[in-house]
């Protein structure tokens, strides 16, 4: 039903009047202009939706905007922080750990949550946490390489 | 080798190439330089039958000193937006970054006939450096007027022209050409930089495209928004060949905001909000007539031999009777492929926006200008009052030359008389993509006891014939191929098929390879030296020597229980071997692959960081269709619809990838998108056999098929 949700989006409180059943995909990528949030399946299978909520890595496809009521989400046009890239975003770029790019916000989004709950992971570990993220372009080797720079370099956290 | 097939792709509409007088009516001041896109392409056009154009891109130095570089070209991940621009910089000397690629844009690029093939850099790239070299020739005749200097004397660094002898004394290219309108064609005058001149070329620079992909900037079809558009979403019947009986659309037309477009059995939902009209769509009873078809994704290779037309001979040599004759061992078998999808991450998607007699349009597309024309068509515009735009695309593959989402978005765009955005579900794009065609491949082959082949009979249906040159030395070979390549005829494939990345050469190569490695296992030889005793192509040798070189390749028959094998290919004009460690589990048939070593001959490398990504990228795609991708289908009906059940590579089995680029500098560029991906289907094939002693002779391998070639 239409209501108007509060929640913070990218450090700023937002107040959207919507349907507030409708994915929060939608939501991001056609009422606050935020298109850097991609749909790939709308199923949860391949993460190119994937925002923060409350710094844990969400498929924006798969949840609505009412269960974001109140909560803190980030979007990749959210990760600069003050107009300087975020450590992963720079590794992506500097690792060549892209091809099309459109994958990219997802897979910057799911790796930013997972050095958030491990800063220092191992190989198998960036595996596993990045496996449900689906790049077709098979960038994976270059995006390890990218995640492993981070890993090492920073904290890693947002 | 030639490669003429790389072009066939191309069935559907050619634009008229754009009028040059009127093209230079549109244009400011500067210099230009207008060029063709090389041979390959002007061969195309004329058995096409269609007037060659006399140019098909063009650079612009303009009086600001900005150089743009003009063509029908798109980028959607391949990285000619990077090493387009090194080849241009570098023969201009001017910084790279002083290069602005502006790319498929139909209203200011000049025709072209679409992105594949692996032709931008081979094909495109020579004409692109000849036209930057004839730039800067122009330049320097300018500057000898302006200097008083002569032409020989002067030198060209970084935008600018100096005298050699006194460095003082200069004039930027800004300067030259202000006020200026010079048309100049390429006459082939001025010399290209030898690779040892080279300063941007043959070294990695970082993707240009990177900054705007990793901060979410980068923009994508899906994401233009114009004032006023609206998103569709479109009733799809249940199956290929199902037509509408009736539709009810009054419980979709109650939901607020829904308009409801209808055209005969066209009938979409459109919305300010995609997630809306897709919500419309579903509340639409709509009824259907089904044919039943016997057809599914097993008996379709007996219905593909059935239907195969009339043969044609490729390339034959010797005899194969006495071939036959000079064999010790004769093996025949059939290999297999399923249909495989495209499957980019970003769906095909368009938008199209109609004002007055104008239309305007955004696409998702490897074929700007062919799309242009199918939306004229549908519009009943004529083709100069449609202009396509090509922002970023979200991969392609071969599946974005069809653009069957921009005809739909134009046709709404006329019934609605307002902007649409179509942008497919990922259930429409498995059921509207152009698979890679299933294909038989049936070959007889022989060999003597001291491993001469002599023997080469080689069939391939509906697959195409890119990849089934005959490489080896053999005596008496005869190639035969049936069926139009990865398109054909009414009657054949249930649902269209196209190109998919190295079109026809991941079957060929699949079939050549595992028959070779076949007839290495019978007369007990190790695959490596049984490859290089039949080969003396030097390039494939030193691709397949440097492989196992790299790789710590020992000789030893196979089965060896080690999991490695071997494969070669030609693709693109590029040369590859590949090498495969496996781990084969005997019982479940699960394969994961622990290692892949890759060697490839490409010529001239413009960006090596480039080509390794791309390398890379092949041999992880290629996994895929060696091990899980196949579409499955019943009568018409798609029964893989998203990641869940069409299972694409994932981090998990990525497995260690060592490559190599020979160095060839000295010679012309070839592609480097496709080639590796052709040998990963053979390799792991090979490698299954190498670990468990069991031959699969359908690809993908999956564990079914590797537990069920058991019991034969
Ligand atoms: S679009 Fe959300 S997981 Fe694919
Ligand atoms: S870069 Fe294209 S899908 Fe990942």
């Amino acid at each position: 039903m239409k209501e108007t949700i509060d929640l913070t989006l990218n450090g700023k409180p937002v107040k959207v009047t919507t349907d507030s059943n409708r994915m929060l995909l939608w939501v991001l990528r056609t009422d606050l202009h935020l298109t850097g949030t991609k749909y790939g399946c709308g199923e949860n299978y391949c993460g190119a939706c994937t925002v923060l909520v409350e710094n844990e890595a969400t498929r924006s496809c798969h949840v609505t905007l009412k269960d974001v009521r109140g909560k803190n989400v980030v979007t990749i046009e959210g990760l600069a922080k003050r107009g300087s890239l975020h450590p992963l975003q720079k590794a992506f770029a500097d690792h060549n750990a892209l091809q099309c790019g459109y994958c990219t916000p997802g897979m910057i989004m799911t790796a930013v949550s997972l050095l958030h709950k491990n800063p220092t992971p191992t190989p198998s570990e960036i595996l596993e946490g990045m496996n449900d993220n689906l790049c077709r372009c098979a960038a994976h080797n270059r995006i390890v390489q990218a995640i492993e720079s981070v890993s090492t370099t920073s904290k890693g956290g947002i | 080798m030639r490669h003429e097939k790389d072009i066939d792709s191309l069935d559907g509409a050619i634009s008229t190439p754009m009028d040059r007088r009127e093209f230079l009516k549109r244009t400011g001041g500067g210099i230009f330089i207008l060029f063709t896109l090389g041979d390959s392409l002007l061969e195309f056009q004329e058995r096409q039958g269609r007037l060659p154009s006399d140019f098909n891109a063009f650079l612009r130095i303009a009086p600001e000193g900005r150089v743009s570089c003009l063509t029908g070209k798109i980028e959607m991940g391949q990285g000619v937006v990077t090493s387009l621009g090194q080849m241009l910089a570098d023969e201009l000397d001017v910084k790279l970054e002083s290069i602005e690629m502006v790319m498929g844009d139909t209203d200011l690029c000049p025709w072209d006939m679409g992105t594949f093939g692996s032709l931008s850099t081979r094909s495109f790239g020579p004409s692109l450096r000849q036209a930057g070299a004839e730039a800067r020739l122009v330049l320097k005749e300018l500057a000898s007027e302006r200097l008083g200097v002569p032409v020989e004397r002067l030198q060209t660094e970084d935008g600018m022209v100096f005298d050699r002898t006194n460095r003082k004394l200069g004039i930027s290219y800004a300067d030259l050409s202000k006020g200026k309108k010079i048309e100049r064609e390429v006459t082939g005058k001025a010399v290209l930089k030898k690779p040892s001149e080279f300063r941007i070329m043959g070294k990695s620079v970082p993707r240009r495209d990177a900054p705007d992909k990793v901060s979410g900037a980068a923009q994508y079809a899906g994401d233009i928004r114009v004032p006023g558009m609206l998103c569709a979403s479109i009733v799809r019947p249940p199956a290929h060949g199902a037509k509408l009986v009736h539709a009810d659309t009054s419980a979709a037309e109650k939901i607020e905001g829904v308009a409801i477009v209808r055209d005969g059995d066209f009938i979409a939902a459109l919305h300010e909000y995609p997630d809306v009209a897709v919500r419309a769509v579903a509340e639409i009873r709509a009824t259907y007539e089904r044919e039943a078809s016997p057809l599914d994704e097993n008996s379709i290779f007996d219905h593909l031999l059935r239907v195969a037309p009339a043969p044609n001979v490729v390339s034959s040599r010797g005899d194969l009777e006495e071939g036959k004759r000079a064999s010790r061992v004769v093996l025949e078998h059939t290999y297999l492929n399923d249909y495989v999808a495209h499957a980019p991450v970003e769906p095909h998607t368009a938008l199209v926006k109609i004002e007055g007699d104008k239309a305007t349009v955004w696409a998702s597309t490897q074929t700007p200008f062919r799309a242009k024309e199918e939306v004229a068509r549908e519009l009943g515009f004529p083709a100069d009052k449609v202009r396509i735009l090509t922002p970023f695309v979200g991969g392609g593959f071969g599946g974005k030359t069809s653009n069957r989402q921009v005809v739909e978005a134009a046709r709404l765009a006329k019934l609605s008389g307002k902007p649409v955005q179509v942008a497919w579900s990922r259930k429409e794009e498995f059921f509207y993509d152009t698979f890679r065609p299933a294909a038989v491949v049936k070959i007889r082959s022989g060999v003597t006891e001291i491993g001469k082949i002599q023997l080469w009979d080689y069939h391939v249906y509906f697959a195409g014939e890119r990849g089934a040159e005959q490489f080896y030395d053999v005596s008496h070979h005869r190639t035969t191929s049936y069926g139009r390549g990865w398109t054909a005829g009414p009657g054949t494939h249930p649902f269209a098929t196209g190109a998919w990345r190295a079109p026809s050469n991941n079957t060929n190569t699949f079939a050549r390879e595992s028959q070779i490695d076949m007839m290495a296992a019978a007369i007990g030889r190790d695959p490596v030296e049984f490859r290089l005793q039949n080969l003396s192509h030097p390039q494939l040798r030193r691709v397949l020597e440097t492989t196992a070189e790299k790789f710590g390749w020992k000789p030893q028959k196979a089965p060896s229980g080690r999991g490695c094998g071997v494969a070669c290919g030609v693709d693109a004009g590029t040369y590859v071997a590949m090498i495969a460690e496996v781990e084969a589990n005997k019982r479940s048939g699960e394969v994961k692959v622990k290692r892949i070593g890759c060697a490839q001959d490409m010529g001239m490398v413009v960006n090596p960081e480039g080509a390794t990504v791309q390398m890379e990228g092949c041999i992880m795609m290629g996994l895929g269709y060696a091990l899980t991708e196949r579409i499955r289908f019943r009568g018409g009906d798609i029964l893989d619809v998203n990641f869940d059940t069409y299972e694409v590579p994932r981090f998990s089995w990525l497995p260690s990838i060592e490559t190599v680029i020979i160095d060839n500098m000295e010679s012309a560029p070839q592609g480097g998108g496709e080639p590796a991906i052709v040998t990963v289907g053979a390799a792991i094939a090979n490698a299954v056999y190498d670990a468990i002693g069991v031959r699969v002779f359908r690809l993908p391998l999956l564990p079914e098929r590797i537990r069920e070639a058991q019991k034969r």
